[in-house]
Order: C-alpha cells, then sequence, then structure tokens
C-alpha cells in the first residue's frame, strides 16, 4: 500500500530500496563474506566442481536446518536448547520407522514426525508461557527427555533410509544440490506464509518488546507458542538430514547442533534479545561455518584445532559488529 | 443488575472496584463514572491506586472484587485485547509501539485502520514516514503516535494515562485541540494526569482517589486547584511541614560534603563549571557555573540539548569540546563512576534504570558505598544500616513495600534515588526531571528536599519539564534552546509566560557567547 505521502514528514525520505539494504545490512555483509569465501576457494582450488559444492550443502545441511529452527524461538525472545537431542530423537525414530519402508512411506513418515515434532515443540513452548519458568530451563530439561528417549529407543546406532528418501535430502535436483532446495522449500512452505501472517508479526513483536506488544493486544502466549512450533518443525527436518545423510539412526548424531545452532543464528545478524533479523543470514552463517570447516579440514589442519577457529570467527564477528554498533550509537 | 431509573445512563460505571497484591492492597473500594461526551479526570497521589484502576479497565489485570459496566451493561475483560471490543481504547504511560518493528507494522499489528491514524495524526499537524522503526522515533512522537492509533479505533471511551507527561508545551496543545473535537462529537476522555493546570484546562468532572477509594468527583469551576489538592492530601495536607525531617544533628548525619558550609549566594564557592560544552549534534558551547547552595534551573522543550548537557556533566557521555571543572578541579569524566567520585551525581529521569527493582531499599541506597575501594572486603552492616535509616528517615521514605523497591509507588522510589546520593555523600546533584509523574504532595516534599540539600551546601542542577517549578524551587534558572543558553532569568523573574516564551526561542535579549 503506498498512501499518501505522510503531511509534515520529515524532508529526507530515503530511497525504499537502500533503506532495505541498510536494515538488512547483516545479512548481505554474511552472504558476502560468503560469497567472497567460495571465490576464494575457487581461486586456490581451481578443481572445484558442482560434485565439491554439493558436499558442502549436504555437510552444511543438518546445521542449517537447526539454525532455522533456533532462529525461529530466538526472533521470539526465546532460546531453545533442546533443538540438537530433538534431531537426535527424529533421526533415531525416522531411521526405526523407514528401515523397511518404501520411497513413498517414508516421506508419509517423514510428515507425520514432523506434526508430532511441532507438537512437541508447541508443548514446550506451552509450559514456558503457562509457568512462567524461564526458556533456557525448560528447554534444558526438554532436552534432556528427547536425548534420553532417543538413546532409549536406540541405544545402539541402527535404522536404515531408503536410498530414495536420501536422495531427495542429500542428491542433486538437476545441478542443483537438494539440499539448497529442501532449505528454500522449507522457507516457503513452512516459514514465509507464518512470517507474512499477523503470526508472524506477532512473533516478531513479542520479540522485540514483549510488554508493548501485550499492550498492543497481541496474543503473547499463542506468539511465543507458535515459534516453538515452528522451531520443532524445522528441527525434524534436520532430523531427517542426519538420517539421509548417514541412512541410519544414531541417538547422539544431533547433540552437537544445539550450540552451533546458537552460534549460526547469533553469526547471521538474530539479535539474542528478539526481534531482528531472518532467515536467509543464519543459513548463510551455518554454510560459512561448514565451508570454513571443510577448507581447514582440505588444508589439513586438525579437525580439533578446526573448532577453535570456528569459535574464533564467531566472537570476531559479533564484536566487529558490536564495535560499530556502538560507534554509531555515540555518534 | 436490574434496570434503575436513571435519567441517562453513564457510558463507564465503575463500582466498589478493589485489587490486592498479596499483602499490599492497592484498590480498596474505588467508584467512578463517567458521561458520555465527558472530559473526566482521574486524580489521585502515588500509591492512590490510579495506575491500578487503569490497569483494570483496560483489561492488563483482573479485579478481585466490583463491577464495571459500558452504557449499562456489565463488561469483564481477560487482556488488554478484549478492552477495545467494548468500545474502550487506552493511550498507556509507556509506549506501546514494538520498537523493531516499521510503524506501517504497529499498526498491522493492533489491526489500526492506516487511514484513520493518518487522519488524525494530520488532525495534530503531525506526520511520520510509516516505514521508519518505531524504535527511532523521538519518545514525543511515540507518545501521539499511541495517541492517533487509539483515536483510530473510534472507541466510545479513550483513556489517557499521563499521555502530556513525556510533551513539549506545543505537542500538548494540539492533543487538547483533538480532545476538544472528540468531545464535540458526543465522545468521553478518561485523562490521568499530574498537572492540574492541565486538568482544568481540558477536563469537565474530576474524580479523586486517595489510598485506594474515591473521595470525591467535583466540577472543575474556579479554584477547583486547592479542592483537588485538599482532597488528594486528605489530612496530610492540613499540616504540610510534618514532613520537615528533624534539623541536622538530631540522628541525621549530613554527609561531610554537604554539610561544607551554608555559604550566601554569591560569595559561596564555584562548584561546578562547565566552559563551552558541545556535542555534535545536541550541544553547542554550553557553559554554566553553580555556586554551593544554588539551585540552578534549566527550562527546555524536548530535545534542545538538555539530555546530552545531563550526560555529559553526569559522565555518562563525553564531551566533544568544553571543560568541566569541580570545586575548581579539571573533571573530565569517563564514566559515571568518575563523576560520582568527584561528587558529581545524577537522579535520572528514568527511576527504573536508577534503581535495582528487585533489591531491597536499603541495598539501593548502599549501592554507591560499595564502590568505595576502602569499602572492599566484608560489607559493614551496621554502617551500612545507619546511612541508610539515616537517609530513610530524613526522605519520610514510605517503607512499607522496602523489600523489592520495584512494589513501591513512582514517588517513593524518587526518594529511594536521592536517598542513595545522601547516603553516599556529594557537592552536586543534577536532577533531571525528578518530579516527572510524581503526586503533587511528594513533589513539594522533593521541592523542599533540594532546598534543604541547598541550605546544607550543596549544588543542585534541575532540569524540570514543569515550568511552575522553576520559581518555586530555584535561585536562578538557564533556558536552553538548540542547544545554547539563550537566556539566565534569576527565578523570581521566571513566571511561566516569561519562561514559555523563552524556551520556544523567543524573546531572546541576551544574545548567548
Amino acid at each position: 500500500m503506498t498512501g499518501p505521502p505522510a503531511p509534515g514528514a520529515a524532508g529526507r525520505r530515503p530511497i525504499a530500496a537502500l533503506r532495505a539494504v541498510r536494515r538488512s545490512a547483516w545479512t548481505v555483509a554474511i552472504v558476502g563474506l560468503l560469497g567472497a569465501l567460495l571465490a576464494v576457494e575457487k581461486l586456490v582450488h581451481p578443481t572445484l566442481n558442482v560434485f565439491d559444492m554439493q558436499s558442502l550443502v549436504d555437510g552444511a545441511l543438518p546445521l542449517c536446518l537447526a539454525a532455522m529452527a533456533q532462529t525461529a524461538v530466538v526472533l521470539s525472545g526465546g532460546i531453545d536448547l533442546s533443538v540438537g537431542p530433538m534431531m537426535s530423537l527424529v533421526n533415531v525414530v525416522s531411521a526405526l520407522l523407514m528401515t523397511h519402508a518404501t520411497n513413498g512411506q517414508a516421506v508419509l513418515i517423514a510428515l507425520g514426525l514432523m506434526a508430532v515434532a511441532a507438537a512437541a515443540g508447541a508443548l514446550t513452548g506451552a509450559v514456558i508461557v503457562a509457568t512462567g519458568v524461564p526458556d533456557i530451563i525448560v528447554t534444558l530439561a526438554t532436552g534432556f527427555v528427547w536425548g534420553g528417549l532417543a538413546l532409549h529407543i536406540m541405544p545402539i546406532p541402527g535404522g536404515a533410509a531408503p536410498a530414495g528418501f536420501a536422495a531427495l535430502m542429500t542428491g542433486e535436483l538437476g545441478s542443483v544440490p537438494s539440499g539448497l532446495v529442501v532449505i528454500l522449500a522449507a522457507l516457503a512452505i513452512l516459514w514465509e506464509p507464518v512470517h507474512r501472517s499477523p503470526a508472524g508479526l506477532a512473533l516478531y513483536a513479542v520479540g522485540s518488546n514483549r510488554a508493548a506488544a501485550y499492550l498492543s493486544g497481541v496474543a503473547v502466549g499463542r506468539a511465543r507458542v507458535t515459534a516453538y512450533a515452528m522451531g520443532g518443525a524445522f528441527a525434524a527436518l534436520g532430523g531427517f538430514a542426519l538420517t539421509a545423510s548417514t541412512t541410519n539412526g544414531n541417538a547422539a548424531a544431533g547433540t552437537s547442533y544445539t550450540l552451533t545452532s546458537v552460534a549460526a543464528t547469533v553469526l547471521g545478524g538474530v539479535s539474542l534479545a528478539g526481534g531482528r533479523g531472518g532467515m536467509i543470514g543464519p543459513v548463510a552463517a551455518a554454510l560459512l561455518l561448514t565451508l570454513i570447516n571443510t577448507l581447514l579440514t582440505f588444508e589439513g589442519v586438525d579437525p580439533n584445532f578446526s573448532l577453535v577457529v570456528q569459535g574464533a570467527i564467531v566472537v570476531l564477528v559479533v564484536m566487529v559488529a558490536g564495535l560499530v554498533l556502538v560507534r554509531r550509537r555515540g555518534a | 443488575m436490574g434496570r434503575h431509573p436513571m435519567p441517562a445512563v453513564n457510558l463507564l460505571e465503575v463500582r466498589g472496584v478493589s485489587k490486592r497484591y498479596g499483602a499490599v492492597v492497592a484498590l480498596r473500594s474505588a467508584s467512578l463514572t463517567v458521561a458520555a461526551g465527558e472530559v473526566h479526570a482521574l486524580l489521585g497521589a502515588n500509591g492512590a491506586g490510579k495506575s491500578t484502576l487503569v490497569k483494570i479497565l483496560t483489561g492488563v489485570i483482573r479485579p478481585d472484587a466490583g463491577t464495571i459496566e459500558m452504557s449499562g451493561r456489565p463488561v469483564r475483560f481477560a487482556s488488554p485485547a478484549s478492552a477495545p471490543r467494548a468500545g474502550l481504547a487506552a493511550v498507556f504511560q509507556d509506549p506501546s509501539l514494538v520498537p523493531d518493528l516499521t510503524v506501517r507494522q504497529n499498526l498491522r499489528l493492533t489491526g489500526a485502520d492506516p487511514a484513520g491514524v493518518r487522519r488524525w495524526l494530520a488532525a495534530m499537524d503531525l506526520g511520520v514516514d510509516e516505514d521508519d522503526l518505531a524504535g527511532d522515533l523521538p519518545l514525543p512522537l511515540l507518545r501521539i503516535l499511541d495517541l492517533a492509533r487509539a483515536l483510530a479505533r473510534e472507541p466510545r471511551l479513550l483513556i489517557l494515562d499521563e499521555i502530556t507527561a513525556a510533551l513539549p508545551a506545543d505537542l500538548v496543545e494540539r492533543v487538547f485541540h483533538v480532545i476538544r473535537r472528540w468531545r464535540a462529537q458526543g465522545r468521553s476522555v478518561l485523562f490521568i494526569s499530574h498537572r492540574l493546570v492541565e486538568v482544568r484546562t481540558i477536563c469537565d468532572r474530576a474524580t479523586v482517589l486517595r489510598d485506594g477509594a474515591d473521595v470525591g468527583t467535583l466540577v472543575l469551576a474556579e479554584r477547583a486547584e486547592q479542592q483537588i489538592v485538599a482532597l488528594m492530601l486528605g489530612p496530610m495536607a492540613a499540616s504540610p511541614e510534618a514532613l520537615r525531617p528533624a534539623g541536622p544533628g538530631a540522628g541525621t548525619r549530613p554527609d561531610a560534603a554537604v554539610r561544607d558550609r551554608a555559604g550566601g549566594a554569591s560569595a559561596a564557592p564555584l562548584l561546578l563549571e562547565a566552559r563551552g560544552l558541545a556535542v555534535s549534534g545536541a550541544l553547542r558551547g554550553v557553559s554554566l557555573s553553580l555556586r554551593a547552595g544554588e539551585i540552578v534551573g534549566v527550562a527546555a522543550l524536548e530535545g534542545q540539548g538538555q539530555d546530552a548537557l545531563f550526560d555529559c556533566l553526569a559522565g555518562n557521555r563525553r564531551a566533544d569540546a568544553g571543560e568541566i571543572r569541580v570545586a575548581g578541579r579539571t573533571l573530565a569524566p569517563r564514566t559515571p563512576y568518575d563523576a560520582i567520585r568527584a561528587g558529581v551525581v545524577l537522579v535520572p529521569a528514568d527511576r527504573v534504570h536508577a534503581l535495582l527493582p528487585q533489591r531491597s531499599v536499603r541495598e539501593n541506597i548502599a549501592l554507591p558505598l560499595y564502590n568505595r575501594a576502602a569499602r572492599w572486603g566484608p560489607i559493614d552492616l551496621r554502617d551500612e544500616g545507619a546511612r541508610a535509616g539515616a537517609a530513610i528517615a530524613r526522605l519520610a521514605i514510605d517503607t512499607r513495600a522496602q523489600r523489592q523497591v520495584r512494589r513501591m509507588s513512582g514517588g517513593n522510589q524518587q526518594k529511594v534515588v536521592v536517598a542513595r546520593w545522601l547516603a553516599a555523600g556529594f557537592r552536586v546533584m543534577l536532577c533531571f526531571d525528578p518530579t516527572r509523574g510524581i503526586d503533587v504532595g511528594t513533589k513539594r516534599q522533593i521541592h523542599r528536599l533540594l532546598r534543604d540539600l541547598a541550605a546544607a551546601g550543596a549544588a543542585v542542577l534541575l532540569f524540570t519539564s514543569e515550568l511552575p517549578e522553576i520559581p518555586l524551587v530555584c535561585d536562578r534558572v538557564l533556558a536552553l534552546y538548540e542547544g545554547r543558553v539563550v537566556r539566565e532569568l534569576p527565578a523570581r523573574a521566571a513566571d511561566e509566560a516569561t519562561l514559555l516564551r523563552v524556551v520556544h526561542g523567543l524573546a531572546r535579549e541576551e544574545p548567548p557567547g
């Protein structure tokens, strides 16, 4: 809607496109950094081909989806420490159920599990809203529950997934890695409809300033529950990514993704205080973190040390951003 | 409820509403009626229950007992979302726009009609770029936007809770213009304000609350102010001196810095001097001096550099240029800690920022004491208790809710902020609008307190958004306009009309410099 220009508005009106770029400066910067790093890799290793690109996306897919799960919750002003264990649980259950399934059945199973995971997320959110217990404590506890259930169901790695299902998530579609298609589809089907609806606006509002949102008549509890339900659905997708890439179930497979999802979320420009950021940034950050890891491995750096590098990069980027912010405020 | 033989049904009828929080009774039994086409004031000292009643009327909290009727039909609100359906809309004391959303998104969030909001903004000669983030807009504009949003809902009853508190005088006038238009359409307003002059200007009737109950409703004719004040204060008004503390020496131990001397005006030592303070975009070379025993007022419209001036002096912000001297020594504070050590302390506008809301009165008062190197190691609880106790007694702080400062009324919280510096000791107190949103009784106490501090040898720099306060409290007044001191007046010459002209940048007789 382009209404008439507001009467008496300030004379200087920045061009809309410019303002959009400035508001999502962080996302632009992270995507740029990712592009630059890919270009450098191409220069250093001219042999880089589609297959490498695909292995990058395959490797990054679980983290991308975990970051999306975390982002949905963080935008609403919360945090979800059960993302990793939820991915493990979904991984284990799906591998178990899909052992003898056809591809078609596998897809149905996946859809069903996604609904269950979303419901579990909604339940977590409802507990947080209803009891007033801090989210960090509730999700830590539910994380133990999901992780424990996963171990209970599958004490040692096992199960299987049909090849077609695995190819759906980690193969390639035409010349595009299907992982990218999964991410884009998840954004288009799961996130955007909510993001563009009043519920999405409420989710951002509640994250930005809960008291103001409440006074504005926003159903704060519903918005927070929605965020956790979205988080559950994305975490389930992350679990499938694990199932597809390893074609088995492992109760420990998801554990590390809780904290790396927070790292990717922060690196992706989402404010941990809530209300600010989007989905593209965290996805790009997840790809960036994975790419750095791959490059370091390729260069023969000790994998343990590459964690140090990843951590340092997160701190560095966030620190630089913080300094820029301080300077801008001071001026 | 049966039908009662009343000639005209009141628009809003509140009967015997009560609310308690644990042991604290916020509302005992409050009744209130608002007629159609009426601007009705809700008045009362801080802690009288006004905010609680407003929260109940807007569905933020639910009452323990009592009934609320709109046009004779009982209503019950489960949340702020349900009040608009009954024809109520409110502008709260705190802006209710979400900072990270654009103005347009904020309007969409509440289902407000953007065209209606634009129309009401235009009626106030204002406009905003709807793609701006709400968080980037200045506070007065946010309040106006809040108001326009409420008006656009076309409610039958509009509740305005201290809407004028953060507004400069010219915007207040435009708000009143809109309220009059609103009333002319036969709609009603419940107007909550501490500014009695405004209440008399705009309201038809007023209901006064005291101690959680309504103590009277009166028609606002001439000379109603005395009556209102008497109702608000109750028995207290009879003995305004009752709260004056025992003189120094009788139990209260004035701090060394304060005790220093009680000198005569111009012979007294200079405690604070500032020369050519500048902050880009805010301050353009401000100089001032404060002597011991002096209260200097700062009068300004919103956004004329007063925030930057106080921030620079208090060490919250570094000036781009200029010099500050405290008692003859140069002070270039990098943090508030530096300023406090030199004896320059700040009582900020936002009490919530100055206090630890979940901690006790005593800890809040003792906080600056913890900073002293000599006090590292175990805290001397007896000394802390004595200092805090003395400050509490001196300021007559109501300590019924002392376990958590956030449960206290605004006026009492403000006293705790002042008490903190009494206990810690200071040379210069910077008070930034210390009486904003505080009731008349507490206001008087704070005025008297500032005079007492000055009499004991401290210097006070006081910014106030209420111009009539200046001749009451100050010795001199500086008028800030666009980052400069445009005029300095002795306080007795600073009647409201003169000040209004000066702060608007008119009557610039003495050029700065």
